[in-house]
């Protein structure tokens, strides 16, 4: 900072902004928006899905463009439930060309397009203002998509759904933020409680902290494949009535990141102590199409509650789903939707309002949706290449699903729970008390600590268990399954070269 | 309804509230054959949605654009336009996979954010960081974002943002689902809707015992009112937000939506940028959106694609930022793709460039010609007076009710502009938005309709107003 002199008697801050330098008291002076003002609630904010771990791969992919000093030439992004991007698999085929021809209906007038493919573009565009997905749909998305949704559900569950249960959203997570906003009760004394799975996809704990809503956690027991345990709910339940109004349940099934498919007794249990304790259920059930080991079967939340009928039939819940995931992976359409059930009639006047401020959803996320869940049919033109495409995908998953449950748990002290469903697989690490306790000075949860060096060292980025939440005392990472078999493979050979390595270390 | 949160109950959108809901009862039944309106089919004029109002159809070169980002093999083809290929694999070079179907970085794609930053700088002449640019789900979900980042959580004292009346409803429905009081500063209706800084300051003082100031939400060309201020007003404004040290909210998603000779669109950052300091030192964000956009001339509506850059925002600020955006991990990739398309047009002397100017311009002439056209035909009507549309997409004109359908409207629990546009929508078939959902000054009474439909068809819902207004006046004297 210059030091100005000046003979004249005029006020020195203002000589100093005449001449351009911003003292730093007159830059706080103008700060409208610090750290000390910043919304409290964003502060607790954490997602590790894209955490410190994510942006420290992201600068060493940076550096290895260069010259550098890594004993590795690439970084492994085992992180992120993403298909495209890790390599897993390319766009379905009638998928991207629906969407194509939706965008620009142009394309459709050459006789390379197929006919299928066609008839569902001219169907879709039919409904859409001006027939041009360039319009606003209407804020639950475009009928034709819903009613088509409703015909998914009802052949998956054998009951009826109505296409205004069906609320089209910017992937499962703006729908999910939406519902568990309307059971919020704003009050700071006694806030709203959710119960919510340990480990749990951070997506949860992310948008309560940021509600101000208080997270009741239950953990899913370890030892028994990561079941829910109506005593460990209770007990979640019962410890948490003093601090909170107990409102609605989340389950993930199957689970994210743990991977399990809840077994059909699990989910009516799950249901009866819901109603029991009046709890709004969360159904995330993106994954109901990621299902690998034989003997696991995906049971619909919804269908299991209809089945045991009376009281439960009548109980409120939603469940998600989404186009990110499934044999499809579109993660970057942000195409999702949740079916509304049994909800109070006035109450869902109130979330179309609600939803209607932000207009609608991505039109282009509502057409892949709609590709996605109605698929070409057999007979049809792009049957055999959609199927062997959609195949082709299934099959590696569940190749991997199986081998790398079984990989890890060929390293010693790595134990893998079998991977029953989703795309990742949890394992637990024992990891040595002085590499804990070196952890703990340096502020870092241990197996946080642990991926740090496995990045470092290998390239590899995996997700800490201390970002999903973890019971006590365990420590975990999630990987995908989602790179090629030959990196994945690659991928664990190294993970025990570390593994060994590190246990000598730190012994 | 008793244990819902109770915030939600407060929310209002009238754009699309009760008067659009009645108007889709209608349409169904005149579809459906059997039914009596005096009329055959509703004109929606709610809505600044261009490709459904008839106004146009897509731009061809956005549309080739994405179509090739969405399924390469068509970029092989001999028809397909080289320069549009050649965006298409930049584009695509840095996604996952080389996929629109992967996540992107949750600011978005870095070419977009490049082009983006690139186009600011150029409109602006200062430069702008794409570390500094976020990709968001349309405008709405950028400024809902922004918003939050200003809220106190005190039920107390809560946070209060300033905002225009007449506003556009996202506004008073995000801080009503926020728990956020609401500091209505008066537009002067007199002076083309002016923002007056006796008014400003007087908003400000009334509501410090209630609130804790915080930011001001100033709309630019205006929604639902059409001014474009002058250079000075923005000065002016951005002299009261330094005094008062409140976050600027510049929504400028009609910057290329500009009609009168002598209404030219001046950036809040360029402003901020010329005053010099202390000004361009100040913290805001400004928000632009692909559902206007350029010269208002591809209105992408469906894309839900915006940004907004945040202009000298504190650097760990802007973690936080960062990290709220990135658990739910980034906005839709094909918004991204045509946010890229738009702000990155084709140039004089590449392939798509005729076509597109071609397009660009039938589309912002028919805009201009309707804008004059339809504040002058509302200023010929009785009773009703139009202030200009220098820009937006909207005319706003205020009318003068009758006492006793204002009494009447009141013992029917309605605000009196909402009882007219309900009978105006029952008896001709016309839907606009009454002007008591974007608020007003008590005791004026206005509507909102888009000048979105064909000329023609502007031409006959002007009439059908004129007609009604007058039978309206009858009964009511």
């Amino acid at each position: 900072m210059l030091a100005i002199r000046c003979r004249l008697p005029i006020n020195s801050s203002r000589i100093v902004s005449a001449a351009g330098v911003i003292t730093r008291k007159e830059q706080k002076r103008h700060a409208s928006l610090t750290m000390e003002t910043l919304n409290p609630l964003v502060k607790e904010v954490e997602y590790a899905v894209r955490g410190p771990i994510v942006i420290r791969a992201g600068e060493i992919e940076k550096k290895l463009k260069g010259s550098h000093n890594f004993p590795f030439d690439r970084v492994i992004r085992a992180n992120i439930g993403d298909c495209h991007a890790s390599g897993n698999q390319v766009p379905i085929t009638y998928i991207r060309q629906f969407v194509a021809g939706c965008t620009y209906p142009e394309l459709m007038k050459s006789s390379n397009f197929p006919s299928d493919i066609k008839s569902r573009v001219e169907r879709l565009l039919s409904v859409c203002g001006g027939k041009s997905l360039g319009a606003y749909t209407e804020s639950q998305g475009i009928i034709t998509i819903r009613e088509d949704i409703a015909a998914y559900i009802q052949q998956r569950d054998g009951y009826p759904s109505d296409p205004n249960n069906i609320y089209l959203c910017n992937g499962a997570s703006d729908g999910i933020k939406t519902i568990i906003k309307l059971l919020m009760n704003n009050n700071l004394e006694k806030p709203s409680g959710i119960m919510i799975p340990v480990p749990q996809y951070p997506l949860y704990s992310a948008t309560l902290s940021e509600y101000g809503a208080y997270q009741i956690e239950y953990y899913l027991d370890e030892g028994n494949n990561w079941a829910l345990n109506i005593d460990e709910l209770e007990r979640a339940l019962n410890q948490s009535k003093d601090r909170c109004v107990p409102r609605g349940m989340v389950i993930i099934n199957p689970g994210n990141p743990t991977g399990q498919v809840l077994s059909r007794d699990n989910i009516e249990n799950v249901i009866r102590f819901a109603h029991k304790h009046q709890l709004f259920v969360v159904a995330d059930e993106v994954y109901q199409e990621n299902v690998h080991l034989p003997g696991s079967k995906f049971f619909s939340f919804k269908k299991t509650l209809m089945d045991l009928g009376a009281p439960y039939n009548q109980m409120e819940m939603a469940s998600f789903h989404s186009a990110s995931k499934g044999w499809h992976g579109e993660c970057g359409s942000r195409g999702g939707y949740y079916e509304l059930i049994n909800i109070d009639k006035d109450v869902r006047v109130q979330v179309n309002k609600l939803i209607s401020a932000c207009l609608c959803s991505t039109a282009w996320g509502q057409a892949v949706m709609a590709a996605i869940i109605n698929p070409p049919k057999e007979g049809e033109p792009s049957y055999e290449l959609y199927k062997q495409e959609r195949s082709a995908v299934v099959n590696r998953l569940r190749e991997k699903a199986e081998l790398v449950g079984r990989l890890f748990n060929s390293v010693e002290g790595v134990q893998c729970n079998p991977v029953m469903g989703a795309m990742y697989a949890f394992p637990r690490i024992e990891l040595p008390k002085k590499a804990i306790e070196h952890a703990k000075s340096k502020n870092m949860a241990p197996d946080a600590f642990y991926c740090f060096q496995l990045l470092e060292k290998t390239g590899i980025c995996v997700v800490p268990g201390s970002g999903f939440k973890q019971s006590p005392g365990t420590h975990h990472f999630r990987t995908t399954i989602l790179p090629p078999v030959d990196q994945m493979k690659d991928m664990v050979e190294k993970f025990r070269t570390f593994h060994l390595s590190f246990l000598r270390e730190w012994k | 309804m008793a244990n819902i949160n109770p915030r939600v109950i407060k929310v209002e959108y009238a754009v699309r509230g009760p008067i659009v809901i009645r108007a889709g009862e209608i349409e169904k039944q005149i579809k459906e054959g059997q039914h009596n309106f005096p009329f055959d089919r509703v004109i929606r004029a709610n809505i600044g949605d261009c490709h459904a109002s008839g106004n146009q159809v897509p731009v061809t070169y956005i549309r080739q654009f994405l179509a090739g980002c969405t399924y390469p093999p068509l970029i092989d083809s001999s028809d397909f336009p080289s320069d549009i290929k050649q965006k298409v694999q930049r584009l695509l070079s840095v996604c996952g996979g080389k996929s629109l179907g992967s996540y992107t970085e949750s600011q978005g794609l870095i070419t977009v954010r490049e082009d983006i930053a690139k186009y600011i700088q150029e409109r602006d002449g200062y430069p702008s960081n794409p570390s500094d640019i976020y990709l968001c789900n349309g405008a709405s979900d950028g400024i809902k974002t922004v918003i939050k980042l200003l809220m106190n959580n005190d039920p107390k004292k809560p946070s209060g943002i300033m905002i225009p009346v007449p506003q556009y409803p996202l506004y008073s429905a995000t801080l009503s689902e926020y728990g956020a009081h609401q500091i209505e500063y008066y537009l002067d209706e007199d002076n083309n809707w002016a923002l007056n800084i006796d008014e400003l300051e007087r908003a400000l003082n009334q509501s410090k015992e209630h609130c804790v100031p915080r930011g001001i939400v100033i709309i630019n060309p205006g929604n639902p009112t059409g001014q474009v201020l002058s250079r000075e007003n923005i000065e002016n404004i951005v002299r009261f937000a330094e005094k008062h040290r409140l976050f600027i909210l510049a929504d400028e998603v009609y910057q290329e939506n500009t009609y009168l000779p002598g209404s030219k669109f001046f950036s809040f950052k360029k402003v901020l940028m010329d005053l010099g300091a202390p000004y361009n030192h100040m913290e805001m964000a400004s928000f632009h959106s692909a559902s206007k956009a350029s010269k208002g001339w591809h209105g992408e509506c469906g894309s839900r694609g915006g940004y907004y850059e945040l202009i000298n925002i504190d650097k760990d600020v802007r973690m936080q930022v960062n990290k709220l955006i990135s658990a739910s991990l980034c906005s839709a990739a094909w918004g991204q793709a045509m946010m890229g398309a738009i702000i990155n047009p084709p140039k004089e002397g590449e392939l798509s460039y005729e076509l597109y100017k071609k397009e660009r311009s039938d589309i912002v002439s028919r805009l201009k010609q309707k804008a004059d056209l339809v504040s002058q035909l509302f200023n010929s009507v009785e009773g009703v007076r139009c202030n200009a549309v220098m820009g937006a997409m909207y005319a706003f004109p205020r009318i003068e009710i009758p006492e006793k359908a204002i009494q009447h409207a009141k013992s029917k629990n309605m605000a009196p502009d909402a009882f007219y546009c309900f009978q105006f929508l029952e008896k001709t078939g016309v839907c606009v938005v009454p002007g008591s959902g974007f608020k007003q000054k008590p005791g004026t009474h206005h509507l909102r309709t888009t000048i979105l439909p064909p000329v023609d068809q502007m031409k006959v819902m002007v009439e059908k107003f004129r007609k009604f207004h007058m039978e309206f006046l009858r009964e009511w004297k």
